[in-house]
């Protein structure tokens, strides 16, 4: 059986997808690792948009968007983790629950 | 999207969606970062099969390689690679309403995407255009230091900045210096 061709609206569908999967875990996770790897997800998600939009528009401005966005995510990565092993050092703990310096 | 092999793309957007929702859901943070690696992968397979070579291969340096090391060794250097059950201490409440807001919110875009005209021009760089020039590297390569000089200019003093920041907020501060020194960057970091 034959599959269907792939339309661009498969592939951003699939994008949708995967941005959402990352969202879920943003918002129901506690483990700041894992609230960091979320955002890695959705942030793929949107490069896997521009790319597929760039593909279908025949333009080149969607991949140098990419390449930006991959520099800013690899950036962000280090200074996240940076601030997560700072805060274990301070806190013994990397649980967004028992973060409340600002409370106690 | 004529040029899309179905069996690749459907393959590799398979095993994306699945180990997304185990980064999301595995309570070891190890065997999180692991699946990640396994959709990056993907995704550097389904940037290679729309024609994007130059960022595919970005893809697997980058986010597989650079991200992924610096993410396993923070786990190891945090020793948490225990379970953490932190998703049972979120009420059930909150998980259900995320998971249907989740699901409503990627309903309306898929009908978005479906049900919207394609409204813009196509621009000149078809793929017979892309090879004829030299291919996807090349043609990106020449736009990135004529067009795009500026961000790329821009993006060399985001990386400065964050290689400092990493540092001063990663470095550790002794007992004796914190005394001596006292920044935004030490009350942050040094207490």
């Amino acid at each position: 059986m034959p599959l269907p061709a792939v339309e661009p609206w498969v592939v951003l569908s699939f994008s949708a997808a995967i941005f959402f999967v990352g969202l879920f875990g943003l918002l129901v996770r506690r483990n700041l690792l894992i609230i960091l790897m979320s955002i890695e997800l959705m942030l793929n998600a949107v490069n896997l948009t521009y790319v597929t939009f760039s593909h279908q528009l025949s333009s080149m401005a969607g991949q140098m968007s990419v390449f930006f966005i991959i520099t800013v995510a690899a950036a962000e990565s280090a200074v996240g983790l940076g601030l997560m092993i700072a805060l274990y050092r301070t806190l013994k703990t990397v649980d967004t629950d028992e973060i409340t310096l600002l409370k106690d | 999207m004529s040029a899309v092999n179905p069996i690749a793309f459907y393959i590799f957007a398979g095993v994306a969606l699945a180990f997304s929702v185990m980064t999301v859901l595995r309570k070891n943070p190890v065997s999180s970062a692991f699946s990640l690696v396994l959709v990056f992968f993907s995704f550097a397979g389904i940037y290679a099969i729309l024609g994007a070579h130059l960022i595919a291969t970005l893809q697997v340096l980058v986010y597989a390689g650079a991200i992924m090391v610096l993410f396993v060794f923070v786990v190891m250097l945090l020793n948490s690679d225990s379970p953490s059950f932190d998703l049972r201490r979120t009420p059930a409440l909150f998980r259900v309403a995320a998971a249907l807001v989740c699901l409503a919110l990627f309903v309306l875009f898929v009908r978005v995407f479906k049900n919207s005209p394609s409204l813009v021009q196509p621009g000149a760089f078809t793929a017979e255009a892309v090879d004829a020039a030299g291919g996807n590297t090349r043609v990106i390569s020449e736009l990135m230091f004529s067009e795009y000089v500026l961000p790329f200019e821009l993006t060399s003093v985001l990386l400065l900045a964050g290689i400092v920041g990493a540092v001063a907020l990663a470095k550790r501060h002794s007992a004796a210096k914190s005394e001596s020194k006292k920044g935004a960057v030490h009350a942050v970091a040094g207490r």
